[in-house]
């Protein structure tokens, strides 16, 4: 027999996906993978895949609860395309995954849940396992609830309890398979258990258990080593999206010197920002749950007159119900930071999937002309940045910023690397100082036409605003019909100027090319790693991905003309590429679009850049 | 308390508070008289004028911030109280008045009203109940009372109106006076009551539309008809009403019934006090439910709780979080829990 050392086969990627039942743990097993993966010192992106039942019914596909993480020793911008290694707990994670692993790729099952009554509910005819349905696949059966049973007999644990711990003996398997640490994953089990130390007991043996049962079957021709990833020095961690959003914000109440208040509803996928912000009152955030998603946004314009750092958290429903309030922080020149974390839609649509089709809302969607800088975050980590981005616009500028997330990247995680703040640039907004002779509520400063922020309990400054039409300059209510084109022109001008305070368009690959790929928001990963192997076939392929959406950057026309076609690709119908149609309609656009409440894939992104350079 | 209003000795006037706009409101409106109470009431509380935000919504009462010399927000249609809740939170410190009417506070921003009654932040919640719509030119509200004939209700009212007492007592709220705009005196005082209690003070004031509704608070406000059909209820005393003070309020099994003092062997010693103070609001709600002819409406102060406030509760926590947090700053914030060093 060779040693375990000899059969070692390194990879630069792979992608693993945790499938099973909504109950049975995935979410966590994957977290743990993930943490393991990122003591392993590799690059990683995850993503979880959840129905928006809490428990749908048991061994039903509709029931299903995945969770795939991508990592590598190279760099890792996306949770993958396709699985190379798929854990199915029952026959109902298999089916509604079959779709999403390579075509070699080890699936590992626990084949005590492989009995006829799940084959029913799952919709299988016969068994998978025997009937070819795998045929080309590595299959492992593990018989894991027998064996997590046995493994803790010695325990005296009933038997629902001991198989709450089924899924460890899963994870144990893949520990093995990638030769993983039990070290943090133990520590792990006693600090969350530590109120019940037979539970810890109970988890380290099954999770041991499933390690040793990967050892001793030979069930697997080699085992996996990924090197860690060439990172630059310094500290990092593992962020979701949501976590990203909810920290930059508070980084940003903190380079500002106010308080954050946020006023929300709770709504998938955006709730975790909400829950995060509520855990944070040390440093002064006040999370105020409102009664409905219009409380939530009117209350915080409440706190941006009184002079907080205003932020309020929702998806694609609840900025519907929001628009109105926009409107009155667009009319009051206030700054407000919405965060539209976007779903599938319309109406309640697909709550726990994901969609870019948010953009005319955010856009367009009020009454009257009313302009905001509308801007997106490219990935988890990023929305660390785009948020304190969007806080400091807010502010600095005195206008509402929608700022457009998604479920993907609201809920896949990847590695972030620690920010210092003393490296944060600074937030100043235009407080008017007490007392000040010359202040009126909408004079303005010349540079960015924004007002100056008077708060109430400033002596000198007392003032009134609101939802009808200011006077220019004094701020009395004013139905002038002049004066109304001249606010409307400020406003509008306002927002536009902001051009002036974001970093230009910066494209990936050459100059220019056969085709220029286009791109915003939480799709950077995946077009990203598109253009990278494109470039590494070598093709003329450049990318252009925008954060930045109203206003566009300053040298987006000039980017766009240098390239002979030009492909935007969007999760939705096509809502950016009738913007830059509009905004630039000098060109020609082609068109990707991906309507499945599903990212993109590499490959599809690929084959529409192929027909386009061969056509 | 740092999160809370404070008051110094101040000399302030009612002219503190007058803005220079043209009040715009119709000759003879309500809201004239309770604009001008408030600018009374103002003066007195020892607050410094900056420390003042006035709010509102949408309707004609809603246009008084323009009309006080505060920090003020006219905001949009039923949403005041969620505004008014959001600047609260946001300082403490500032005195919070909101204005709205019967349309913005029981209508479109019904949801906002009882759940800040619920919450209980320390803001004083003035609502002027013209019964009408009167910006929109005179379809029904919620408090029209049912049958009435109105532009959108050509054939009489098919609905229940709210009482908003009952509202407020049923959202669990701590704090509800009524007073009627013919009656400066009282306002000023209940406004100045509404100030000083800590807590969302929710006070009802019958208005009048001289325009789409007039008198529909005839009975309670008329000449000759006010005395029998109004109490003005004061905290510690018994509840006698009547021109010659010759009606009272008393209990009977579980009703309150208007009795003659003299008749029956009834003195004033059977008639209930009144007792604002107290939490169980089972008499309160029947103060607030009782309608004329059959007993007066009940004016002044009717129910006043001591509870601590929304502000309160999220303050204390902010301070012992920050005595107890290891976290200080962001940077400690990014830096805990699992993280690791690449070299």
């Amino acid at each position: 027999m060779t040693s375990k050392k000899d059969r070692v086969v390194e990879l630069n990627k792979a992608v693993i996906r945790f499938a099973g039942d909504s109950g049975d743990g995935m979410q966590l097993t994957g977290n743990l993978f993930s943490d393991s993966t990122a003591f392993a010192g590799n690059d990683f992106a995850t993503f979880p895949d959840y129905p928006s039942e809490i428990r749908a019914p048991q061994g039903t596909v509709s029931g299903v609860s995945g969770f795939q993480i991508h990592f590598g020793k190279v760099d890792i911008h996306t949770s993958g395309d396709l699985a190379d290694v798929l854990i199915a707990m029952n026959p109902a994670s298999l089916k509604a995954n079959m779709n999403w692993i390579t075509r070699e790729a080890i699936i590992i099952v626990d084949s005590d849940a492989f009995i006829d009554k799940n084959f029913d509910k799952a919709g299988y005819k016969s068994n998978p396992l025997t009937d070819g349905t795998l045929t080309g696949h590595v299959v492992v059966q593990a018989p894991i609830g027998t064996m997590t049973k046995e493994a803790v007999k010695s325990l005296n644990l009933d038997n629902k309890t001991a198989q709450k711990s089924k899924n460890m003996f899963a994870l144990g398997i893949v520990y093995y398979m990638f030769n993983r640490d039990f070290k943090q994953t133990f520590t792990f089990f006693e600090q969350k258990f530590k109120a019940n130390p037979l539970i810890v007991e109970a988890n380290k043996a099954v999770l041991t258990a499933g390690f040793n049962y990967g050892e001793t079957i030979e069930a697997f021709a080699n085992t996996y080593k990924i090197e860690p990833a060439a990172l630059q020095k310094g500290t990092y961690r593992n962020v979701t999206g949501n976590l990203a959003t909810a920290w930059g914000l508070l980084a940003a109440a903190e380079r500002a010197n106010l308080k954050l208040f946020l006023g929300s509803y709770p709504i998938t996928p955006a709730s975790e920002i909400l829950q995060e912000l509520s855990k944070h009152k040390e440093l002064s955030a006040i999370a105020f749950q409102a009664e409905d998603e219009i409380a939530g946004i009117v209350s915080t314009i409440g706190a941006a007159y009184a002079g907080s750092l205003p932020v309020t958290s929702t998806s694609g429903p609840g900025l519907s119900l929001k628009s109105e309030a926009i409107g009155l922080a667009v009319m009051t020149e206030l700054p407000i930071v919405i965060v539209d974390v976007q779903r599938g839609g319309p109406s309640t649509g697909l709550p726990t999937k994901s969609e870019q089709s948010d953009l005319y809302q955010a856009l367009f969607g009020r009454n009257g002309e009313a302009p905001v800088i509308v801007m997106s975050a490219l990935s988890p980590s990023d929305c660390f940045y785009a948020a304190f981005e969007a806080a400091k616009l807010s502010l600095e500028h005195m206008t509402p910023v929608i700022l457009l997330t998604d479920g993907s990247i609201a809920n896949g995680s990847e590695v972030f690397k620690i920010p210092k703040m003393a490296d944060m640039p600074k937030i100043v907004p235009p407080i008017a100082p007490a007392n000040d002779p010359d202040y009126k509520p909408f004079k303005r400063n010349p540079e960015t036409l924004s007002r100056s922020w008077a708060l109430p309990g400033t002596p000198g400054l007392r003032h009134r605003v609101g939802g009808l039409e200011k006077d220019n300059i004094s701020g009395n209510v004013s139905h002038d019909p002049k004066n109304h084109q001249i606010m409307t022109e400020l406003r509008q001008k306002k927002v536009e100027l902001v051009a002036n305070y974001i970093p230009e368009l910066e494209v990936f690959g050459d100059e220019h090319a056969d085709v220029l790929m286009v791109s915003w928001g939480g799709t950077y990963g995946v077009m990203l790693t598109a253009i990278e192997e494109l470039r590494e076939e070598g093709k003329s392929v450049s990318l252009a991905h925008f954060k930045y959406i109203m206003p566009l950057p300053r040298n987006t026309r000039e980017v766009l003309a240098r390239y002979k076609k030009i492909l935007v690709s969007e999760i939705n119908m096509g809502q950016f590429v009738n913007y830059l149609r509009m905004s630039f309609p000098e060109f020609t656009y082609h068109q990707f679009n991906k309507i499945q409440g599903l990212p993109f894939m590499v490959a599809e992104l690929k084959e529409k850049v192929n027909e386009l350079l061969n056509d | 308390m740092e999160n809370t209003i404070e008051t110094k000795n101040l000399v302030l006037t009612k002219e503190d508070f007058e803005s220079d706009q043209m009040v715009k409101w119709c000759p003879g409106c309500g809201d004239h008289a309770i604009l001008k109470s408030v600018e009374n009431v103002f003066p007195e509380l020892g607050i410094p004028k900056e420390d003042f935000v006035v709010v509102s919504g949408i309707g004609c009462s809603s246009r008084f911030p323009y009309y006080m010399n505060t920090y003020g927000f006219h905001s949009i249609h039923g949403r005041a109280a969620a505004i008014a809740t959001g600047i609260k939170l946001s300082n403490p410190k500032l005195s919070v008045w909101m204005i709205s009417g019967d349309g913005d506070s029981m209508a479109i921003g019904g949801n906002h009203f009882i759940h800040i009654a619920r919450r209980n932040p320390d803001i004083n919640y003035l609502m002027f109940n013209n019964k009408i719509y009167g910006l929109t030119k005179g379809q029904y509200s919620p408090t029209t009372p049912k049958g009435s004939k109105t532009k959108s209700s050509p054939q009489g009212t098919f609905e229940t109106p709210f009482n908003p007492g009952e509202l407020v007592i049923g959202a669990r709220g701590k704090f509800f006076a009524r007073v009627v705009d013919t009656n400066p005196k009282l306002m000023t005082q209940v406004f100045k009551q509404a100030a000083e209690h800590r807590g969302t003070s929710i006070v009802e004031i019958l208005a009048n539309c001289v325009i789409f509704n007039n008198l529909v608070h005839g009975l309670i406000t008329g000449r000759d008809t006010k005395d029998d059909n109004q109490i003005v209820l004061e905290a510690g005393k018994p509840m006698v009403y009547g021109r010659d003070r010759e009606k009272g309020i008393i209990l009977k099994g579980t009703k309150l019934v208007s009795v003659e003092i003299g008749k029956d062997g009834i003195t004033e010693a059977d008639l209930l006090v009144h007792d604002p103070s107290e939490p169980d609001p089972g008499i309160h709600l029947m103060l607030a439910n009782m309608m004329p002819p059959e007993m007066p409406s009940a004016l002044g102060v009717i129910r006043a709780v001591k509870a601590p406030t929304l502000e309160d509760s999220v303050y204390d926590s902010i301070e012992h979080e920050k005595r107890t947090s290891r976290i200080k700053c962001v940077d400690d914030l990014l830096n805990q829990g699992g993280t690791w060093e690449i070299k």
